[in-house]
Protein backbone atom coordinates (compact mmCIF):
# COMPACT_ATOMS: atom_id res chain seq x y z
CA UNK A 1 0.00 0.00 0.00
CA UNK A 2 1.12 3.23 -0.20
CA UNK A 3 2.82 5.63 1.94
CA UNK A 4 1.89 9.12 3.27
CA UNK A 5 3.71 11.79 2.13
CA UNK A 6 4.00 14.17 5.55
CA UNK A 7 5.50 16.99 6.11
CA UNK A 8 5.24 19.31 8.91
CA UNK A 9 5.88 23.07 8.13
CA UNK A 10 5.87 25.64 10.83
CA UNK A 11 5.98 29.68 9.74
CA UNK A 12 9.71 29.97 9.78
CA UNK A 13 10.69 26.45 8.78
CA UNK A 14 9.84 23.19 7.51
CA UNK A 15 9.86 20.88 11.01
CA UNK A 16 9.85 17.66 9.40
CA UNK A 17 9.09 15.83 5.87
CA UNK A 18 9.22 11.98 4.54
CA UNK A 19 7.15 9.20 4.13
CA UNK A 20 4.82 7.57 7.04
CA UNK A 21 2.26 4.83 7.44
CA UNK A 22 -0.14 6.56 9.74
CA UNK A 23 -0.61 10.08 11.25
CA UNK A 24 -2.93 10.62 14.22
CA UNK A 25 -3.61 14.39 14.70
CA UNK A 26 -6.13 16.11 17.38
CA UNK A 27 -8.27 18.72 15.63
CA UNK A 28 -11.84 20.84 17.06
CA UNK A 29 -13.97 17.17 16.41
CA UNK A 30 -11.49 15.08 18.08
CA UNK A 31 -8.37 12.73 17.26
CA UNK A 32 -8.16 11.97 13.40
CA UNK A 33 -6.17 9.02 12.23
CA UNK A 34 -5.14 9.17 8.99
CA UNK A 35 -3.73 6.06 6.83
CA UNK A 36 -2.92 5.84 2.94
CA UNK A 37 -5.68 6.37 1.00
CA UNK A 38 -7.69 9.07 2.71
CA UNK A 39 -10.14 11.41 1.13
CA UNK A 40 -9.20 14.59 0.54
CA UNK A 41 -9.58 16.55 3.77
CA UNK A 42 -9.13 20.19 5.31
CA UNK A 43 -9.02 20.38 8.92
CA UNK A 44 -8.43 22.81 11.93
CA UNK A 45 -6.15 21.50 14.62
CA UNK A 46 -6.55 21.87 18.44
CA UNK A 47 -3.54 22.37 19.29
CA UNK A 48 -1.42 19.36 20.89
CA UNK A 49 0.47 16.59 19.77
CA UNK A 50 0.55 14.70 15.89
CA UNK A 51 1.87 11.38 15.92
CA UNK A 52 3.31 10.17 12.99
CA UNK A 53 4.08 6.34 12.62
CA UNK A 54 6.96 5.87 10.49
CA UNK A 55 6.63 2.48 7.68
CA UNK A 56 9.18 0.95 10.16
CA UNK A 57 6.91 1.30 12.85
CA UNK A 58 8.82 4.06 14.83
CA UNK A 59 6.91 6.72 15.67
CA UNK A 60 7.47 10.37 15.55
CA UNK A 61 6.25 13.08 17.43
CA UNK A 62 5.43 16.62 17.12
CA UNK A 63 3.72 19.62 18.56
CA UNK A 64 1.79 22.16 17.01
CA UNK A 65 0.11 25.22 17.90
CA UNK A 66 -3.00 26.88 15.81
CA UNK A 67 -2.86 25.17 12.83
CA UNK A 68 -4.27 23.38 10.37
CA UNK A 69 -4.04 19.67 8.67
CA UNK A 70 -4.72 19.55 4.87
CA UNK A 71 -4.75 15.87 3.10
CA UNK A 72 -4.88 15.45 -0.85
CA UNK A 73 -4.02 12.62 -2.58
CA UNK A 74 -1.68 10.80 0.27
CA UNK A 75 0.15 13.85 0.99
CA UNK A 76 -0.54 15.11 4.51
CA UNK A 77 0.60 18.30 5.43
CA UNK A 78 0.68 19.81 9.22
CA UNK A 79 0.51 23.66 9.09
CA UNK A 80 1.56 25.44 12.19
CA UNK A 81 2.55 29.11 13.29
CA UNK A 82 4.28 27.22 15.50
CA UNK A 83 5.73 23.54 15.72
CA UNK A 84 8.23 21.39 17.16
CA UNK A 85 9.38 17.92 16.85
CA UNK A 86 8.90 16.80 20.95
CA UNK B 1 55.29 72.10 6.36
CA UNK B 2 52.63 74.37 4.04
CA UNK B 3 49.19 74.98 5.11
CA UNK B 4 47.75 73.31 1.80
CA UNK B 5 49.61 70.72 2.16
CA UNK B 6 48.63 69.49 5.68
CA UNK B 7 44.87 70.25 4.67
CA UNK B 8 45.46 67.83 1.87
CA UNK B 9 46.76 65.09 4.32
CA UNK B 10 43.56 65.67 6.39
CA UNK B 11 41.52 65.25 3.97
CA UNK B 12 42.86 62.19 2.73
CA UNK B 13 42.95 60.57 6.20
CA UNK B 14 39.29 61.54 6.70
CA UNK B 15 38.27 59.67 3.57
CA UNK B 16 40.58 56.60 4.89
CA UNK B 17 39.09 56.42 8.25
CA UNK B 18 35.06 57.24 6.10
CA UNK B 19 36.21 54.10 3.80
CA UNK B 20 37.15 51.60 6.78
CA UNK B 21 33.38 52.27 8.10
CA UNK B 22 31.68 51.63 4.90
CA UNK B 23 33.56 48.71 4.01
CA UNK B 24 32.73 47.28 7.32
CA UNK B 25 29.21 47.99 7.08
CA UNK B 26 29.46 46.95 3.45
CA UNK B 27 30.79 42.81 4.73
CA UNK B 28 28.12 43.20 7.19
CA UNK B 29 25.52 43.49 5.02
CA UNK B 30 26.64 41.18 2.57
CA UNK B 31 27.19 38.26 5.16
CA UNK B 32 23.43 39.12 6.25
CA UNK B 33 21.92 38.89 3.16
CA UNK B 34 22.59 35.33 2.70
CA UNK B 35 21.29 34.93 6.11
CA UNK B 36 17.61 36.73 5.14
CA UNK B 37 17.00 34.92 2.30
CA UNK B 38 17.52 31.90 3.96
CA UNK B 39 14.95 32.59 6.02
CA UNK B 40 12.87 34.00 2.91
CA UNK B 41 13.10 30.54 1.45
CA UNK B 42 12.78 28.54 4.62
CA UNK B 43 9.58 30.40 5.28
CA UNK B 44 7.70 29.33 1.62
CA UNK B 45 7.08 25.86 2.27
CA UNK B 46 4.46 27.38 4.83
CA UNK B 47 3.51 30.24 2.55
CA UNK B 48 2.97 27.46 0.03
CA UNK B 49 0.90 25.12 2.31
CA UNK B 50 -1.36 27.96 3.23
CA UNK B 51 -1.79 28.88 -0.54
CA UNK B 52 -2.54 25.35 -1.20
CA UNK B 53 -5.08 25.15 1.13
CA UNK B 54 -6.90 28.24 0.61
CA UNK B 55 -7.16 27.31 -3.00
CA UNK B 56 -8.79 23.85 -2.12
CA UNK B 57 -10.82 25.75 -0.35
CA UNK B 58 -11.89 28.31 -3.19
CA UNK B 59 -12.09 25.51 -5.69
CA UNK B 60 -14.22 22.94 -3.49
CA UNK B 61 -16.83 25.62 -1.88
CA UNK B 62 -18.65 28.68 -2.81
CA UNK B 63 -18.96 29.87 0.49
CA UNK B 64 -19.05 33.58 0.38
CA UNK B 65 -16.66 34.84 3.51
CA UNK B 66 -16.09 38.91 4.82
CA UNK B 67 -12.69 38.57 4.15
CA UNK B 68 -13.07 37.91 0.31
CA UNK B 69 -16.19 39.41 -0.60
CA UNK B 70 -15.30 43.26 -1.99
CA UNK B 71 -17.59 45.87 -0.04
CA UNK B 72 -20.24 47.92 -2.18
CA UNK B 73 -18.80 51.48 -1.67
CA UNK B 74 -14.96 51.61 -0.02
CA UNK B 75 -14.83 54.52 1.91
CA UNK B 76 -11.51 54.37 3.61
CA UNK B 77 -8.46 52.78 2.49
CA UNK B 78 -5.07 51.41 4.59
CA UNK B 79 -1.51 51.34 3.56
CA UNK B 80 0.50 49.40 5.47
CA UNK B 81 4.41 51.01 4.91
CA UNK B 82 7.12 48.60 5.38
CA UNK B 83 10.75 50.34 5.61
CA UNK B 84 13.47 49.73 7.82
CA UNK B 85 14.70 51.05 11.28
CA UNK B 86 18.16 52.09 9.87
CA UNK B 87 19.08 54.31 6.79
CA UNK B 88 22.21 53.85 5.10
CA UNK B 89 20.36 52.21 2.24
CA UNK B 90 20.39 54.21 -0.49
CA UNK B 91 17.10 54.70 -1.83
CA UNK B 92 15.21 51.40 -0.40
CA UNK B 93 13.34 54.03 2.10
CA UNK B 94 12.84 56.89 -0.15
CA UNK B 95 11.40 54.62 -3.06
CA UNK B 96 8.71 52.72 -0.93
CA UNK B 97 8.03 55.72 0.76
CA UNK B 98 7.30 57.63 -2.71
CA UNK B 99 5.29 54.32 -4.19
CA UNK B 100 3.25 55.01 -1.17
CA UNK B 101 2.68 58.63 -1.81
CA UNK B 102 1.56 57.88 -5.42
CA UNK B 103 -1.01 55.29 -3.95
CA UNK B 104 -2.43 56.97 -1.37
CA UNK B 105 -2.70 60.11 -4.32
CA UNK B 106 -4.05 57.39 -6.54
CA UNK B 107 -6.66 56.39 -3.33
CA UNK B 108 -7.85 60.16 -2.58
CA UNK B 109 -8.39 60.51 -6.10
CA UNK B 110 -11.08 57.99 -6.31
CA UNK B 111 -12.57 59.47 -3.45
CA UNK B 112 -11.37 57.42 -0.45
CA UNK B 113 -9.89 58.27 3.13
CA UNK B 114 -6.26 56.95 3.61
CA UNK B 115 -5.06 55.57 6.48
CA UNK B 116 -1.56 54.45 7.41
CA UNK B 117 0.33 51.58 9.47
CA UNK B 118 3.89 51.85 9.58
CA UNK B 119 6.83 49.76 10.36
CA UNK B 120 9.98 50.45 10.64
CA UNK B 121 11.57 53.88 12.09
CA UNK B 122 12.21 55.71 8.60
CA UNK B 123 8.81 55.72 7.71
CA UNK B 124 7.51 56.58 11.53
CA UNK B 125 10.33 59.71 10.90
CA UNK B 126 9.12 60.76 7.37
CA UNK B 127 5.42 60.69 9.20
CA UNK B 128 6.44 62.48 12.09
CA UNK B 129 8.22 65.42 10.20
CA UNK B 130 5.16 66.17 8.32
CA UNK B 131 3.33 65.99 11.24
CA UNK B 132 0.89 63.70 9.53
CA UNK B 133 -1.66 61.25 11.21
CA UNK B 134 -0.78 57.25 11.71
CA UNK B 135 -3.10 54.59 13.06
CA UNK B 136 -0.52 52.16 14.20
CA UNK B 137 3.08 52.17 14.13
CA UNK B 138 5.91 49.07 14.74
CA UNK B 139 9.57 49.75 15.12
CA UNK B 140 12.42 48.34 15.81
CA UNK B 141 12.23 45.14 14.69
CA UNK B 142 12.45 44.99 10.84
CA UNK B 143 16.28 43.91 10.43
CA UNK B 144 15.53 40.15 11.84
CA UNK B 145 11.98 40.30 11.95
CA UNK B 146 10.13 37.40 13.84
CA UNK B 147 6.52 35.62 13.23
CA UNK B 148 5.09 37.61 16.09
CA UNK B 149 5.56 40.89 14.45
CA UNK B 150 3.52 39.14 11.06
CA UNK B 151 0.53 38.48 13.60
CA UNK B 152 0.42 41.56 15.47
CA UNK B 153 0.20 43.72 12.47
CA UNK B 154 -1.97 41.26 11.00
CA UNK B 155 -4.14 41.15 13.73
CA UNK B 156 -4.38 44.76 13.59
CA UNK B 157 -5.39 45.02 10.12
CA UNK B 158 -7.63 42.38 10.25
CA UNK B 159 -9.40 44.28 13.47
CA UNK B 160 -9.61 47.48 11.61
CA UNK B 161 -10.84 45.97 8.41
CA UNK B 162 -13.60 43.92 10.40
CA UNK B 163 -14.69 47.60 12.23
CA UNK B 164 -17.64 49.19 10.52
CA UNK B 165 -16.69 51.99 8.00
CA UNK B 166 -18.52 54.34 10.36
CA UNK B 167 -16.27 53.67 13.08
CA UNK B 168 -13.47 54.59 11.62
CA UNK B 169 -12.93 50.31 10.27
CA UNK B 170 -11.33 50.31 6.18
CA UNK B 171 -12.65 48.54 3.41
CA UNK B 172 -9.47 47.77 1.40
CA UNK B 173 -6.00 47.20 3.02
CA UNK B 174 -3.11 47.61 0.88
CA UNK B 175 0.44 46.58 1.83
CA UNK B 176 3.80 48.30 -0.01
CA UNK B 177 7.32 47.23 0.44
CA UNK B 178 10.47 46.28 -1.61
CA UNK B 179 11.03 43.18 -2.76
CA UNK B 180 14.15 41.25 -3.34
CA UNK B 181 14.51 40.21 -6.97
CA UNK B 182 18.17 40.38 -6.87
CA UNK B 183 21.47 41.79 -5.10
CA UNK B 184 21.70 44.81 -7.43
CA UNK B 185 17.82 45.30 -7.45
CA UNK B 186 14.74 45.85 -5.19
CA UNK B 187 11.90 46.76 -6.50
CA UNK B 188 9.03 48.77 -4.37
CA UNK B 189 5.72 46.50 -4.86
CA UNK B 190 2.04 47.10 -3.94
CA UNK B 191 0.09 44.41 -2.70
CA UNK B 192 -3.99 44.52 -2.28
CA UNK B 193 -4.38 42.28 1.08
CA UNK B 194 -7.87 43.10 1.65
CA UNK B 195 -10.49 42.07 0.03
CA UNK B 196 -8.70 38.84 -0.58
CA UNK B 197 -8.42 37.99 -4.14
CA UNK B 198 -8.43 34.42 -4.05
CA UNK B 199 -7.56 33.18 -7.63
CA UNK B 200 -10.05 30.49 -9.24
CA UNK B 201 -8.41 27.49 -10.70
CA UNK B 202 -4.69 27.94 -9.50
CA UNK B 203 -5.36 24.57 -7.59
CA UNK B 204 -2.96 21.68 -8.22
CA UNK B 205 -3.51 19.92 -11.46
CA UNK B 206 -3.01 16.75 -9.98
CA UNK B 207 -6.34 17.64 -7.76
CA UNK B 208 -8.67 18.10 -10.94
CA UNK B 209 -10.35 14.70 -10.09
CA UNK B 210 -11.66 14.96 -6.70
CA UNK B 211 -14.53 16.34 -5.97
CA UNK B 212 -14.73 15.67 -2.79
CA UNK B 213 -13.44 17.28 -0.30
CA UNK B 214 -14.05 16.69 3.82
CA UNK B 215 -13.61 20.06 5.75
CA UNK B 216 -13.58 19.62 9.68
CA UNK B 217 -15.47 21.09 11.40
CA UNK B 218 -16.91 22.53 8.40
CA UNK B 219 -16.43 25.14 5.64
CA UNK B 220 -16.87 28.26 7.29
CA UNK B 221 -15.44 27.72 10.10
CA UNK B 222 -11.71 26.43 8.24
CA UNK B 223 -12.31 29.58 6.57
CA UNK B 224 -12.68 31.30 9.92
CA UNK B 225 -9.15 29.98 11.08
CA UNK B 226 -7.43 29.83 7.61
CA UNK B 227 -7.67 33.19 6.04
CA UNK B 228 -5.88 35.06 9.03
CA UNK B 229 -3.34 32.68 8.73
CA UNK B 230 -3.31 33.06 4.94
CA UNK B 231 -2.81 37.00 5.67
CA UNK B 232 -0.69 36.64 7.94
CA UNK B 233 1.73 34.41 6.20
CA UNK B 234 1.68 37.37 3.25
CA UNK B 235 2.44 39.83 6.20
CA UNK B 236 5.43 37.56 7.04
CA UNK B 237 6.34 37.20 3.70
CA UNK B 238 6.43 40.62 2.76
CA UNK B 239 8.55 41.34 6.03
CA UNK B 240 11.37 38.93 5.63
CA UNK B 241 11.61 40.70 1.57
CA UNK B 242 11.81 43.73 3.06
CA UNK B 243 14.45 42.86 5.39
CA UNK B 244 16.38 40.92 2.76
CA UNK B 245 15.98 43.70 0.23
CA UNK B 246 17.36 46.23 2.78
CA UNK B 247 20.61 44.37 3.46
CA UNK B 248 20.85 43.97 -0.48
CA UNK B 249 20.21 48.07 -0.64
CA UNK B 250 22.90 48.81 2.02
CA UNK B 251 25.13 46.36 0.70
CA UNK B 252 25.10 48.38 -3.09
CA UNK B 253 25.09 52.01 -1.06
CA UNK B 254 28.31 51.27 1.12
CA UNK B 255 30.14 49.76 -1.96
CA UNK B 256 29.51 52.90 -4.35
CA UNK B 257 30.77 55.09 -0.64
CA UNK B 258 33.70 52.79 -0.45
CA UNK B 259 34.41 53.48 -4.14
CA UNK B 260 33.80 57.28 -3.64
CA UNK B 261 36.22 57.18 -0.71
CA UNK B 262 38.76 55.48 -3.02
CA UNK B 263 38.34 58.08 -5.67
CA UNK B 264 38.59 61.00 -2.96
CA UNK B 265 41.93 59.47 -1.68
CA UNK B 266 43.47 59.06 -5.31
CA UNK B 267 42.67 63.02 -6.18
CA UNK B 268 43.35 64.04 -2.73
CA UNK B 269 47.05 62.26 -3.48
CA UNK B 270 47.52 64.00 -6.25
CA UNK B 271 46.93 67.32 -4.94
CA UNK B 272 48.75 66.83 -2.00
CA UNK B 273 51.94 65.58 -3.96
CA UNK B 274 51.52 68.62 -6.42
CA UNK B 275 51.54 70.56 -3.37
CA UNK B 276 54.76 68.89 -1.81
CA UNK B 277 56.85 69.23 -4.84
CA UNK B 278 55.70 73.30 -5.29
CA UNK B 279 56.62 73.54 -1.74
CA UNK B 280 60.02 71.85 -2.50
CA UNK B 281 60.46 73.80 -5.43
CA UNK B 282 59.95 76.99 -4.01
CA UNK B 283 62.64 75.95 -0.70
CA UNK B 284 65.21 75.26 -3.76
CA UNK B 285 65.22 78.65 -5.45
CA UNK B 286 64.98 80.50 -1.86
CA UNK B 287 67.98 78.66 -1.37
CA UNK B 288 69.88 79.25 -4.62
CA UNK B 289 68.58 82.64 -4.51
CA UNK B 290 70.25 83.24 -1.28
CA UNK B 291 73.61 81.70 -1.80
CA UNK B 292 73.39 83.52 -5.29
CA UNK B 293 72.77 87.00 -2.87
CA UNK B 294 75.90 86.09 -0.39
CA UNK B 295 78.27 85.63 -3.36
CA UNK B 296 77.39 89.19 -5.01
CA UNK B 297 77.27 90.59 -1.57
CA UNK B 298 81.43 89.53 -1.30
Amino acid sequence: MAALNVSVVSADQEVWSGEAAMVVAKTVEGEIGILPGHEPMLAILAGGEVRVTLPGGEKITARAEDGFLSVQSNSVQVVASRAELS
Amino acid sequence: MGAQLRVYRQKIKSAQTTKKITKAMELIAASRIQKAQARVSASTPYSRAITRAVSAVATYSNVDHVLTTEPEKIERAAIVILTSDRGLAGAFNSQVLREAEELAELLRSQGKEVVYFLVGRKAVGYFQFRHRESERQWTGSSENPEFELAKEIADAVLESFLRDASDGGVDEIHVVYNTFVSMMTQTPTVVRLLPLEVVEGVAEPDATVQPLYEFEPDVETVLDGLLPVYIESRIFNALLQSAAAKHAATQKAMKSASDNADKLITDYTRLANNARQAEITQQISEIVGGADALVAAK
